[in-house]
């Protein structure tokens, strides 16, 4: 199997939530749009999507229900609930908060070989 | 959707999650194929892109929170599929864990219902016991002290803290309606049934005004004394009845199954008015007393009230009540002494208990080690060890469970018959039932042992050595599974041995209490308890002329020999006990030795076959008046006199008034405490006195305790009715009452040692038969494991009596293992037995050597049949078999 996946622990619940906020979106599709926001920089290994999936449905997150795709085809549909949303804010805001300050941390040291 | 919903939609479920997956691959493969690749291609880029569909349905199912239990459910049908597809285990294994868990809990009912339930009142934590506590009342021989009746009276009227109510048992004879019966009666406070908190089933309580010399005569009548003679009627109320002379009006009847203090009174009339002697004064203590804290009041505060009341009344009451005080305690049932033989059976049937787990459990390992392949093959194809483990104690715990249900089924059929059997009368009986706590405990101690039986065999699921396993099948690995085998038989072994021995030991006591000689000659005696005309009573000439009327009658009977009379009787309930000295310095009453005192007329002797030892017993011409004349048993003139010669000595007895009384002769002692236990009794002295010399001012309360004993030639039952005739006397409303025979008596004094010999002979019975049928398992299950080899040793030469010794010699090994560990075991129940049980010696050699040779015998000839079965194998179809 592969586990390629550079993403740091926790994060792909996060990207999940980001993408299934902008609308309903089957579970295929979230996979494309990591990949195509990425630039394919961030390999989202597939068989890891689904249970991370359905872990967030199971916590309420995340709700689903079966619709027709354009294609005419039925497929499951994910979006966020409220809880979903709130959740979404809070692990933004944090992960902007983690970034940043690993960034200075990094700016830092550059400083101090200087 | 909640988890319940996702265990009953799981197939449902699963669909979806196919489909989604499904549909996901179509998708990729679709987008590969527009971007040109062959479609089986795209199809097998997308599938690899996916990743193996059934790791990532698994982690989505982790996923989903509720996988225990799917899986719980999982295990249950397997568990219960498995137990269907092998009737043959199922029906031994429950049939055997089902009998455990049943006697079980007829003795945790019997236990529940007699020693742990919360008295049957409402609310019955805020009532409390109130007793009286003098320095020289001996608590340990006669409980705790009651309450004077004015000084019952005095704490109820001030009492802030407490509501107190008291009664007084007493008894009498009622004359109408209907025939002239003997009735327990109950002299009730006015508010003793709003104290207890218990609203009357018909008509009202007593009036405050009733409950005082010359209130208005009422009564309450019990529920079955209402049905027995008003019919039920609600016209009862306002009726009446004559009760020793009075008529009383009925107004109100109790609850069905109202008891105090474990007694069923039967008619209860106002305490008040009551004028006997002992409640004119605050000497005599006759009022039991209880109370119920007031709302917001603790225990503490109750008793510091108490004692302040106690204070003022000693201050006040120099006389009576200087070294008196008053105390509460929580009011709890009085069971007796109940509660040892109880938890000696619960401890019994513990026993029985485990064996059959034991049973269940080497049942369990040998069918686990039959599965070792399948285990191993599960392993192999990536089941978890947690799981498999998990999945074996489910199947243990579902056996328990059912087993359990059959066991309880087994408790409600079997509880009532139990009872039934208890000797004498259970106490609280009627709080026996299955209830919730039952229930609980059943279904605590069937999980329980559905997990101790299950561990064994769930510990092994394989973890090492799989390819081995999967290699060499089941056969090979059974070296291991015989350990744990033979410590299954050691235990069940050792736990027979303790039951057989506490059984044994049983046993052997009462054969010798019941040879032991009960100091009277108890055949041919009737002993019946007499209540004279309520009109002879007010006058002591008259009761004296009654009484002789009554001796008369007696005597003049076909096939009576002699008729004496007397209060308290051997072996019966009952006993008078006074102390004594042998100086006119007679020290505080706690500090005077004890003897059992006895009002006779003088053929008692002859009637009970006591035999005289010295001097002479006691004549008619011992009268009032005179020196007051005793006879006294040899343990007592032993006791007072050591050496000397007893006869025309002195005694002081400060209850019989200032002067001595003369000893006149020395008598056998007589076992007054039963066979089995007056050797242990606290008081063994015993002193007669004759009824003559009672003074008058007694004799009313003499004459209430009084019964009578006749000696016949005849069989002594058929002179009862004869008796009860010709004693009726003028008024027609003299009556007998609690008759026995002597023997009866006696027998009835080891009814315990013979109630525990029976049930701890069946549970021993019980034992034995589940050890060696766990034996003969065991033995058929290891031998048939080595038919290979077996048939190897024959095929090099052993001839089947060498195998049979193999065999055999085996078994005696584990036997004689198991026996030394239930040895030690026995050792202490067989201490414990002979702690709790009047009567037992606790260690006889000889009845351990029996019993163990019976054990012995019985493994042995379980062992047998497949040790024969072994010695018959045909060394050449056994080594085709490898």
């Amino acid at each position: 199997m592969t586990n390629k996946s550079d993403l740091p622990q926790g994060t792909l619940d996060l990207l999940i939530l980001k993408v299934v906020g902008l609308g309903p979106v089957h579970g295929y599709a979230i996979a494309q749009r990591l990949q195509q926001v990425s630039r394919d920089v961030v390999q989202v290994p597939q068989g890891s999507l689904y249970p991370a999936l359905h872990r967030l449905e199971n916590r309420g997150l995340l709700a689903a229900d079966w619709q027709e795709t354009e294609t005419g085809r039925e497929a499951k549909f994910y979006k966020l609930t409220r809880k979903g949303r709130a959740q979404l804010e809070t692990e933004a805001a944090s992960w902007q908060r983690l970034t940043q300050a690993v960034g200075l941390i990094l700016a830092m040291a550059e400083g101090g070989v200087e | 959707m909640n988890w319940w919903n996702r265990l009953w939609r799981r197939k449902q479920m699963e669909e979806q999650l196919e489909k989604e997956l499904r549909f996901h691959v179509d998708q990729h493969a679709g987008d590969l194929i527009a971007n040109g690749l062959h479609p089986d291609e795209a199809r097998r880029q997308a599938r690899i892109a996916l990743g193996g569909p059934e790791q990532v349905k698994e982690q989505c199912r982790d996923a989903r929170g509720t996988r225990w239990l799917e899986d719980l459910w999982q295990d249950l049908r397997y568990a219960l599929r498995t137990l269907r597809h092998q009737p043959a285990f199922a029906t031994v294994a429950l049939s055997t864990f089902a009998l455990g868990i049943g006697v079980t809990t007829i003795m945790f009912t019997v236990v529940n219902g007699v020693l742990l339930k919360p008295l049957p009142y409402p609310n019955p934590s805020r009532l409390v016991a109130v007793h009286g506590k003098t320095a020289t009342w001996n608590v340990a021989l006669y409980g705790d002290q009651n309450l004077a009746y004015f000084d019952f009276l005095d704490c109820q009227r001030d009492s802030r803290s407490l509501a107190l109510a008291g009664w007084i048992f007493d008894s009498g004879t009622m004359s109408e309606p209907g025939e002239a019966e003997h009735v327990d009666e109950l002299g009730a406070s006015f508010n003793l049934f709003s104290v207890l908190g218990e609203p009357l089933f018909l008509g009202r309580a007593f009036l405050p005004e009733e409950d005082r010399p010359g209130g208005t005569p009422v009564a309450i009548l019990s529920y079955g004394l209402w049905q027995s003679r008003f019919g039920g009627s609600p016209a009862a109320i306002g009726a009446s009845l004559v009760l020793d002379g009075r008529r009383f009006t009925v107004v109100g009847v109790t609850r069905p199954g109202l008891r105090l203090d474990d007694e069923e009174a039967v008619v209860y009339t106002p305490m008040g008015q009551n004028t006997a002697p002992y409640m004119q004064s605050r000497g005599p203590h006759p009022v039991t007393t209880i109370a119920r804290l007031r709302p917001g009041v603790t225990l503490v505060q109750a008793q510091e009230e108490l004692a302040m009341m106690g204070h003022h009344l000693a201050e006040q009451y120099p006389k009576t009540n200087a070294d008196r005080g008053f105390a509460a305690k929580p009011l709890r049932p009085d069971v007796g002494d109940v509660g040892s033989t109880l938890w000696l059976l619960l401890g019994a049937v513990s026993i029985v208990l485990l064996i059959a787990c034991a049973n269940v459990a080497s049942l369990l390992l040998a069918r686990a080690i039959s599965r070792e392949r399948e285990l191993a093959m599960r392993v192999a194809l990536g089941a978890a060890r947690s799981r498999l483990i998990r999945q074996c104690l489910t199947e243990s715990a579902v056996l328990g469970l059912l087993g359990g249900a059959l066991g309880v089924s087994l408790a409600a059929i079997g509880i009532r018959p139990f009872i039934v059997f208890w000797p004498g009368s259970l106490p609280r009986a009627e709080e026996v039932q299955i209830d919730w706590r039952v229930l609980l405990f059943a279904l605590a101690a069937s999980l329980a042992s559905g997990l101790l039986f299950g561990l064994a065999p769930a510990l092994r699921a394989p973890a090492q050595k799989l390819e081995q396993t999967l290699r060499a099948g089941a056969r090979s690995v059974a070296g291991a599974s015989r350990r744990l085998h033979s410590v299954f038989v050691m235990t069940e072994i050792a736990l027979a041995v303790v039951l057989l021995v506490a059984a044994g030991t049983l046993g052997r006591a009462l054969l010798r209490l019941s040879s032991l000689e009960p100091g009277l000659n108890i055949h041919n005696v009737l002993v019946t308890r007499m209540a004279l005309s309520p009109a002879t009573l007010a006058n002591p000439g008259k009761i004296r002329a009654a009484w002789k009327d009554v001796l008369d009658r007696a005597r003049s009977l076909r096939g009576v020999q002699s008729a004496t009379m007397v209060d308290t009787v051997p072996m019966r309930e009952g006993n008078n006990q006074l102390g004594y000295w042998t100086t006119a310095d007679v020290p505080p009453e706690n500090k005077q030795p004890i003897t059992l005192a006895t009002t006779v007329t003088p053929d008692y002797l002859k009637v009970m076959g006591i035999p005289l030892l010295k001097g002479r017993f006691l004549t008619d011409y011992d009268r009032a008046g005179d020196e007051p004349a005793v006879v006294i048993d040899d343990v007592l003139a032993q006791h007072a006199f050591g050496g000397q010669e007893a006869v025309g000595k002195r005694l002081w007895i400060p209850d019989m008034g200032p002067k001595p009384v003369r000893v006149v002769g020395v008598v056998g002692h007589v076992r007054h405490w039963g066979l089995a236990g007056d050797d242990q009794a606290q008081v063994r002295d015993q002193l007669y006195y004759p009824f003559a010399q009672v003074p008058d001012a007694l004799l009313r309360r003499w004459s209430e305790l009084m019964s009578i004993a006749v000696r016949t030639g005849i069989d002594p039952l058929s002179v009862v009715e004869p008796l009860r005739r010709s004693v009726r006397g003028a008024t027609n409303d003299q009556v007998i009452y609690e008759v026995h025979t002597m023997e009866q008596l006696a027998s009835a004094s080891l009814a315990r040692q013979r109630f525990l010999l029976m049930l701890f002979g069946i549970f021993a019975g019980l034992a034995l038969l589940l050890a060696c049928i766990g034996i003969y398992g065991v033995l058929a299950y290891v031998t048939s494991q080595r038919v290979p080899e077996i048939g190897l040793r024959m095929a090099l030469g052993a001839d089947p009596r060498d195998v049979l010794r193999l065999v055999l010699g085996q078994s005696l090994r584990l036997i004689f293992m198991g026996v030394g560990v239930g040895l030690a075991a026995a050792f202490a129940a067989a201490r414990v037995l002979g702690k709790l049980v009047s009567g037992v010696r606790s260690t006889e050699p000889s009845t351990f050597a029996l019993m163990v040779l019976i054990l012995v015998a019985a493994a042995l000839f379980a062992s047998f049949l497949p040790a024969r079965r072994a010695s018959r194998i045909d060394p050449m179809s056994a080594l085709r078999q490898e």
